[in-house]
């Protein structure tokens, strides 16, 4: 029941920021797609709109803390290289491809991963400045808000190829 | 269409645009990086990290450059939000396809 400083840091990356940017983009969406309900009233259009600005700027944050965790705390962990003669399972990378069978873990999964993981923090923090300059104004104008759903869930879906690969290339080779 | 931009939507026109800008130029850097080993050297920022630090950095600075300019450009006048709805659309998917491993690979 002992987690290493490193399986800390994987945990605090993965399970805690990437996890909680991902759970979180299911409620950002329904308030989204209600905030054009014809049945909104002024108060409720206002009362979602506060939600969706503190929500949409939560994962923003989240998405920077999740992918500069990732990448300069992580990484370093994941890619360094095995002395001569080291025991490979404490060097992810050098342990994937010293195997045909693991190797497209890290030509495919990871070089995907560390790349794509970049974009979400991005859109996810244009989609924060959208919703807080526009502000009530997304209920009625469709096309904005319509825009706004698709930066969103692309964001959504490069952090949701991140999270997967990290899940499964953690299962094949974790940061021990 | 004209609603829309009689508003003033400049700003956020301005963060959409310039998020695409930042998704290309990391599938760009993405992209050299894998294509010239040199060009993989110069971006390797910090040795921990290896090229991975410059792709991401540049990409970065590229978006917050994009976003003055851009923010600065359309402080005060309307933008037609369709149209650079589509061009951001475009430049995330360039972003995308150069982010993805079986494309670089192939560089």
């Amino acid at each position: 029941m002992i987690l290493t400083p490193r399986e800390i840091w994987a945990v605090i990356h993965g399970m805690m920021l990437g996890a909680l940017f991902l759970l979180a983009y299911a409620g950002g969406l329904a308030e989204l797609i209600n905030l054009g309900s014809k049945w909104s009233t002024e108060a409720g259009i206002a009362s979602r709109v506060r939600r969706l600005i503190t929500g949409t700027w939560i994962m923003a944050v989240v998405a920077w803390l999740t992918v500069i965790t990732g990448t300069y705390i992580v990484y370093p962990w994941y890619r360094a290289k095995a002395p001569a003669g080291a025991e490979l399972t404490m060097y992810p990378r050098n342990f994937l491809l010293s195997k045909p069978t693991t190797a497209g873990w890290h030509h495919f999964g990871m070089e995907w991963k560390e790349h794509v993981a970049w974009l979400a923090p991005i859109l996810a923090t244009a989609v924060a400045i959208m919703v807080t300059k526009y502000g009530a104004k997304l209920a009625k104008d469709d096309e904005v808000r319509k825009a706004v759903i698709v930066l969103f869930t692309i964001a959504f879906c490069a952090a949701a190829v991140a999270g997967l690969f990290g899940a499964f290339i953690n299962k094949a080779a974790p940061i021990l | 269409m004209m609603n829309q931009q009689a508003e003033n939507n400049g700003p956020i026109v301005a963060a959409m645009l310039a998020a695409g800008i930042g998704c290309l130029v990391l599938g760009l850097m993405t992209c050299l990086a894998e294509a010239s080993k040199a060009i993989g050297g110069i971006l390797n920022f910090y040795d921990p990290v290896g090229p991975l630090s410059g792709k991401t950095i540049v990409a970065v600075v590229a978006w917050l450059v994009a976003w003055a300019i851009f923010g600065a450009k359309w402080k005060e006048q309307p933008a037609d939000f369709g149209k650079i709805f589509k061009v951001t659309l475009v430049l995330v998917a360039l972003g995308l396809l150069g982010t993805f491993p079986v494309f670089f690979q192939a560089m």
